[in-house]
């Protein structure tokens, strides 16, 4: 009988068809509808950090140099008031084999994947990581499809989008290019089905414990050059797997002390689903349109438990604007001789008012880059917005409307973030957990979990609860 | 050679699309080598680099990539220039 390859159907198959893509057995780590074993699912069903540097040794993944950007220091301390802004270090992750720290997601996907006999890979992205599991499927000689959301309606694509194509294809990988949607998932599933590859979903324990090695690396560095720990690790936010996977790894080192900031482009009211919208982004990730909902529901993703899960470890989230990010890809170039980005530059945009803030003696570490090239340029990204009916200008970076204004700032003063209240967030996040599990009575375990979740106190969590109208069983007391 | 298929017609698609989006098909380009002759518009049959046999219209043959580092933008132009005269002025 053929298969029934309705939206309806295809998706009503999906928890077979992830099982059998992943191998991994969710339910074993399942306590409650709310609760589950976090930690449990990352050590079994995860490797070790010592394995996984292994791994990726194999692969020449990581071990990225960290260097001090010290003409931009030198502009921050100008532009702090007197005895502040802190030493500015960027972690080279462009140095990796496809150009990005995606490298270190895939490597361990792609590794296991082999190891259990799979007959290649998959995975869904319009990312960095599609050349990254390509890369990686290369080296350990699998094939590789990569399933990509490229198109609007008319058939337009973003320049930076279309070089993720040809990077994809450049490693021998199969690209399927669609039209805006969330779709994209459907089509993965039904590949998957058709050919049995392997998940390389991003948002497994195998994709999280590989990023682990870059915050225990940054760590290292930072303690043997400067004799400290970082005050601020600036991460680019996106679908949370950056900010949980650094974040582990620079806990995995000890540095406890250390802040984790998170920081997205602004992209608020432009819909990414949107047919009229997709044009009007000038990035097509590290932005709010990723960050703000991954963070208060990770678990829409691919997989029944996402192991990206950014409240848990960011202590604070900030945002930036487009024209911000255009600016300081521009001053990488021109000042430290570095040409980067521009997407992989969100977190430097942020880490420059960041770095204001502390005294001169402190480090702020940036902690990725990613490579450039035709369509992944300034540029090329600018030219777009402005062919697509988007304003490009030099003023105050403030006065930024995303999809309507890009402003490249006039002065390297004006470079800001804006603070997102990462308490309305879990609050958010709590709310979505009570919902879109359908559950009416919280018990003890399950706000332990919320807690934990949300990197907050039980106390929290209850008076969320209270305020929402749900109630919480006896035995929690 | 490229070939096009249209995945979900407007009415097959997700209930959670936006309603612009709803309004047209979702569609798929793939790339890969014919197996058989054709003339763009045609039905044909390729094996994509992962080795499947796909069926789809012929759109592109040989197809590459056009994209650029685009056209210079004045609005970038003098942003290293100034910076560098500030640190400069400082020393």
């Amino acid at each position: 009988m053929p298969r029934d390859l309705s939206y309806e159907a295809v998706m009503k198959r999906r928890g077979e068809i992830m099982q059998k893509a992943l191998g991994i057995e969710y339910s074993e780590f399942i306590r409650t509808k709310i609760a589950f074993d976090y930690e449990g699912m990352m050590q079994k069903a995860g490797y070790s950090l010592e394995k996984v540097r292994e791994i990726q040794r194999e692969t020449g993944v990581g071990n990225t140099p960290l260097l001090e950007l010290s003409n931009i220091t030198e502009l921050v301390r100008r532009t702090s008031k007197k005895g502040y802004g802190a030493r500015i270090c960027v972690k080279d992750e462009a140095a990796n084999p496809s150009g990005s720290f995606k490298d270190r997601r895939a490597s361990v996907s792609i590794y296991h994947a082999k190891k259990m006999g799979y007959p290649g890979v998959l995975a869904a992205t319009s990312g960095n990581y599609g050349a990254a599991v390509a890369s990686q499927a290369a080296m350990r000689n699998l094939p590789c499809i990569i399933v990509q959301e490229v198109f609007d309606s008319r058939h337009v694509g973003q320049p930076e989008i279309i070089e993720k194509s040809r990077k994809c294809e450049a490693y021998g990988a199969e690209v399927v290019q669609l039209t805006v949607g969330p779709e994209l998932f459907y089509m993965a599933l039904v590949l998957l089905e058709e050919t049995g590859y392997f998940n390389a979903s991003l948002y497994s324990p195998f994709g999280i414990s590989g990023i682990e090695t870059l915050g225990y690396e940054l760590v290292q560095q930072v303690r043997e050059r400067y004799g400290k720990d970082p005050a601020y690790v600036v991460v680019t936010h996106a679908g949370g797997g950056n900010v949980t996977g650094t974040a582990r790894g620079i806990l995995k080192a000890g540095a406890k002390n250390t802040k984790i900031i998170g920081a997205s482009v602004d992209l608020t009211g432009l819909h990414m689903a949107s047919d009229h919208d997709f044009n009007r982004k000038s990035f097509t990730t590290g932005h709010t349109g990723f960050g703000v909902p991954f963070a208060t529901w990770p678990d829409r993703t691919d997989v029944p438990k996402n192991a990206a899960r950014p409240l848990r470890y960011m202590d604070r989230y900030v945002t930036v604007t487009q024209g911000e990010v255009f600016y300081v890809t521009e001053v990488m170039a021109q000042l430290e001789g570095m040409e980067r980005g521009p997407a992989g530059n969100t977190s430097l945009a942020a880490a420059i008012p960041l770095a204001r803030e502390l005294p001169e003696d402190e480090i702020v570490v940036v902690q990725e880059t990613e490579y450039t090239g035709a369509g992944k340029h300034p540029q090329a990204q600018l030219d777009f917005a402005r062919r697509n009916g988007i304003e490009v200008r030099v003023g105050d970076p403030r006065e930024n409307v995303p999809g309507k204004s890009i402003v490249i700032p006039e002065d390297f003063s004006q470079l800001h973030v804006t603070e997102v209240d990462l308490r309305r967030l879990k609050r958010s996040y709590i709310r979505n957990a009570i919902e879109k599990n359908e559950v009416k009575e919280v018990s003890g375990e399950e706000i332990r979990f919320l807690a934990e979740d949300t990197k907050e106190s039980e106390e929290f969590v209850k008076q969320v609860l209270e305020d929402l109208g749900v109630k919480v069983s006896a035995k929690a007391f | 050679m490229e070939i096009h298929n249209v995945i979900l017609q407007p009415e097959e698609r997700s209930r959670d699309v936006p309603d612009d989006t709803k309004k047209v098909p979702l569609e798929a380009w793939i790339k890969g080598w014919a197996l058989e002759d054709g003339e763009i518009g045609q039905e044909v049959e390729i094996r994509t680099p992962a080795g499947r046999r796909v069926k789809g219209t012929l759109t592109r043959v040989n197809p590459g990539y056009t994209h650029t580092f685009g056209p210079a933008i004045p609005e970038l132009s003098n942003i290293g220039k100034k910076l560098r005269a500030m640190l400069r002025e400082g020393k």
